[in-house]
């Protein structure tokens, strides 16, 4: 079935670049539709988990204190993706968040400041007042204002192209697929880190047991459906960004609240009860990151962190309360671990810890409480597991997102093999590859997605109208 | 102790559920004085999962930037959650528990203690009708009507205290200061926990769009009912100490109090039932719709009939709508500690507690 109805602009996603793509072209003057995947109590995709984004600025904006300068924030960039940048691109995104902050104000979304426990990041990153679902409630009643028409379980499978042009949209929406045509399209419709299948061909098997923080919805539909027409791609195929949640994590959507930060103050160990890594390597931002890859590397893909009752309130609280015992061979009975393995793990840590920790224990920064002689070591906040009640919580990774995605110029127009397409644009993480090449930048996801889906917006604009 | 289960009554234990997803997450921070509130916590005790339920203003910001909301497993529903366990306080503080287990939950209650209260100030108009008297007066004497309304307005005060008092102790609640009182008094005058944070309003008109029309007709209706309180009150100052008894004239103090404040009431009143109607119930506690519905039709007819009290001045209608006005009124002060009308009492309590926490 085909749709009589033309749009000036079909925009195939229902996340932050996607409606940041849709108003901008509908404040252009475009007749514009937006065809989003979820049901709308699901809508905007991982946008939804959000909670901030990274914003250049010359002083104090809005919420943000001070001001966060191009190369600063350039060489934060660098730092996390090891070169692995289109610097171009990069440069691009940076210096445009600095408006996007007064656009997003004007466009219905709030800020409000640091949230507490996240201090550190009051100067680099704006707090969304509500967190991502609130902005994406403001987008959806702004897009709807300005006319844009919006269609939820509307699944988009496959972009007809003729040579460099897309001709049609193909949409399952409500028992059939029609096929939709528009002057330009934009596509935002995320990763591909909700297809198990795609993430164990890319990964391996394991990755079956990976939980996915965010949306079911971002399955790689149309990222695929380009790639096999021979759309350009970037990034690492088989790489994700994962870190160590709650072991009891719902497998998708389980968002922020699933996240640990007690390893810095633990013992991990593996589900044969040994540790494998520097549990005290860095302070727990920059070091959460790799604790997804850690535990992913195990068997099973769990990992086991324990701590005494010292400690349990020297990080933000956990979701689902600890597992607790008040003999270390309880809580390994109650995890499902070797108890006696785990009692010589113990011991053999409580002895390699200084003696005198109490007078040098810092939880907030690098102490160099060291073990001494252990291997592997942890290098810092080494305090003996001694005092009971016993806590243990199981890890395992949590991918956040993929980073394989369509390559774009600076105009976030998408490339095929015969040169750009002339109405195909993308934003968001369907593109971030581009940028984001390894590693992660809190905050940036949103920047990508709120900069890019601007630019989309307009261009699909100018060349539909 | 963190994470032991404390003996948390149903409702109290599924606040506590939900309050620790919120602590977890955070995101909510700046719509209210919940949010602050709970993150200095790690463990809800049923002090603390009580003052959290009677500080939350049932904005619903919180709800529809929940991204935990069903289908979700978490199911969130904070606005809901702690509408549940604030009316469960309230029920388990009056004194005596029995009438706020009625007033609280039936609508049909309330409507049936009004028939017979307006029935009551009929029978008292034609049992005991003056020899004489102006205005009012003629209708019923003063003395007739000091001898029903000062313990009608008296003992409901008295059971009002009794709740609170076990509301300060069940949350821990210090002296009180001026200061408190200060800060308490300016976040009540101003809604402020129903401006979303930062003025743009709650979220009950429409769902997740920001208009201030709660807030500013629950503020018309807390004005009108003070002024009408200070119209009563100067009444009876000029009655008692200045010796000049109704009626009064429009330029009197009990007028100049009383007329906005019935209008204020009666507008206001009428704009909380038209968004009662439009908002989910699903974010309240549905149980009790029909009741708080009742108990603003209630305000709404005492100041209505009061200002119609008013332009009737003079005519053959004083009489019945005398008895019913004052029926209406009785009625609402016999229920003040048992309806909906409690969450005042306790919202302050709240709010000073909140002062106190802050202060430090
Ligand atoms: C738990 C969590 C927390 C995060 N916190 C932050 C943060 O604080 N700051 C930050 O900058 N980044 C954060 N990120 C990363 C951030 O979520 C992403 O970078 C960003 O949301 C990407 O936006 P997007 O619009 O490209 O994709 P999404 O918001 O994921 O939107 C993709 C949309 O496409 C739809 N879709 C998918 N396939 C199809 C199809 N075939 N047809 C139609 N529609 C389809 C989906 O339903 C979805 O609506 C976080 C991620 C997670 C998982
Ligand atoms: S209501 Fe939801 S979004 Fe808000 S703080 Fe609680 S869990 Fe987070
Ligand atoms: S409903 Fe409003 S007042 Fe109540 S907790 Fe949520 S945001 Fe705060």
């Amino acid at each position: 079935m085909t749709s009589d109805t033309r749009y000036d602009v079909i925009v195939v996603g229902g996340g932050n670049a996607a409606l940041c793509a849709a108003i901008e072209a509908a404040e252009a003057g475009c007749r514009v539709i937006l065809l989003e995947s979820a049901p709308r109590a699901y809508r905007g995709g991982n946008s939804r988990h959000t909670r901030n984004f990274r914003c250049m600025h010359d002083g104090p904006l809005s919420v943000l204190t001070d001001s966060y300068g191009e190369d600063e924030y350039f060489d934060d960039l660098m730092r996390v993706v090891k070169g692995k940048t289109d610097e171009h691109l990069a440069r691009l995104c940076i210096r445009r968040s600095e408006d996007c902050l007064p656009w997003m104000e004007a466009h219905g979304v709030r800020f409000q400041p640091s949230l507490s426990g996240t201090l550190s990041l009051s100067r680099t990153n704006a707090f969304f007042l509500g967190g991502g679902k609130a902005l994406v409630n403001a987008y959806y009643r702004t897009a709807e204002d300005l006319g844009v028409t919006v269609l939820y379980d509307a699944e988009v499978t496959h972009l007809h192209a003729d040579g460099n042009t897309v001709t049609g949209v193909d949409v399952a929406h409500g028992g059939e697929t029609t096929t939709l045509h528009g002057t330009s399209v934009v596509v935002a419709s995320g990763g591909f880190q909700a297809d198990l299948d795609w993430l164990a061909r890319a990964w391996g098997p394991s990755a079956r047991n990976f939980l996915i923080r965010g949306t079911p919805y971002n399955r790689g539909v149309v990222l695929r459906d380009m790639l096999d027409q021979g759309a350009e791609s970037v990034g690492d195929p088989t790489q994700c960004h994962a870190v160590a949640i709650d072991g009891r994590a719902p497998k998708f959507d389980g968002g922020i609240v699933t996240r640990l930060d007690c390893v810095p103050f633990s013992v991990v160990v593996n589900r044969d009860g040994q540790r494998f890594y520097d549990e005290g390597e860095d302070v727990w931002p920059k070091r959460y990151a790799i604790w997804g890859r850690l535990v992913a590397a195990q068997p099973d893909q769990v990992g086991y962190a324990i701590i005494d009752s010292k400690s349990l309130e020297l990080f933000m609280p956990s979701v689902f309360p600890p597992i607790k015992a008040d003999t270390i061979e309880g809580l390994a009975q109650q995890l499902g671990l070797p108890g006696r393995q785990l009692r010589d793990t113990i011991d053999a840590f409580n002895a390699a810890c200084p003696a005198d920790p109490e007078q040098r224990f810092h939880p907030t920064e690098l102490d160099g409480l060291a073990t001494d002689g252990l291997d592997p070591p942890k290098t810092n906040w080494a305090r003996p597991i001694t005092e009971p009640p016993f806590y243990g919580y199981a890890l395992r990774p949590g991918v956040t997102f993929t980073y394989l995605g369509l390559k774009v110029d600076d105009t976030a127009r998408v490339r095929s093999a015969a040169g750009p397409y002339t109405n195909l644009w993308a934003a968001g993480e369907i593109m971030a590859g581009s940028i984001l090449g390894q590693g992660y930048l809190a905050g940036f996801g949103m920047t990508i997605g709120t900069v890019f889906g601007r630019i989309a917006g307009q261009e699909a604009a100018a060349h539909a109208l | 102790m963190p994470y032991d289960d404390t003996d948390l009554t149903p409702k109290l234990a599924e606040a506590a559920r939900q309050v620790e997803i919120c602590n977890a997450c955070r995101y909510c921070e700046g719509y209210c004085a919940v949010f602050p509130a709970m993150f200095k916590e790690r463990a809800f005790g049923a002090g603390d999962l009580t003052q959290l339920a009677n500080l939350c203003h049932n904005c619903r910001g919180c709800y529809y930037a929940c991204q935990y909301t069903e289908p979700h497993e978490f199911a969130l529903n904070l606005p809901a959650a702690l509408a549940e366990a604030r009316h469960e306080t309230w029920e388990r503080f009056a004194w005596p528990a029995a009438p706020a287990r009625l007033f609280q939950r039936s609508g049909v209650a309330l409507a049936t203690a009004l028939v017979f209260g307006i029935a009551a100030l009929f029978w008292a108009a034609a049992a005991l009708a003056p020899a004489s008297g102006d205005g009012f007066y003629a209708v019923l004497a003063h003395g007739t009507m000091v001898a029903i309304f000062l313990p009608a307005f008296l003992l409901p005060l008295v059971a009002i205290c009794i709740g609170l008092r076990r509301y300060w102790t069940e949350v821990g609640g210090q002296r009180i200061t001026l200061a408190h009182l200060r800060d308490a008094g300016r976040s009540a005058a101003t809604m402020r926990n129903l401006a979303g944070g930062q003025g743009q309003g709650c979220n009950f008109e429409d769902e997740d769009r920001f208009t201030n029309a709660r807030r500013h007709a629950h503020q018309a209706v807390m004005w009108g009912f003070l002024l009408c309180f200070a119209s009563t009150a100067s009444g009876t100052v000029l009655h008692y100490v200045f010796d000049m008894p109704a009626p009064y004239g429009l330029f009197s103090l009990p007028k100049l109090l009383g007329v906005p404040g019935g209008l204020l009431l009666t507008i206001g009143t009428a704009a909380l039932v038209r968004l009662k109607i439009k908002a989910d119930p699903a974010l309240g506690a549905p149980a009790l719709w029909g009741a708080e519905m009742a108990f603003v039709l209630l305000l709404g007819l005492t100041g209505l009939t009061g200002l119609m009290l008013y332009a009737a001045t003079g005519t053959t209608f004083v009489a019945p709508l005398l008895a019913i006005h004052l029926g209406a009124v009785l009625t609402f002060f016999l229920s003040t500690p048992y309806s909906k009308m409690a969450h005042g009492f306790y919202r302050m309590a709240a709010l000073i507690r909140d002062a106190q926490v802050k202060r430090g």
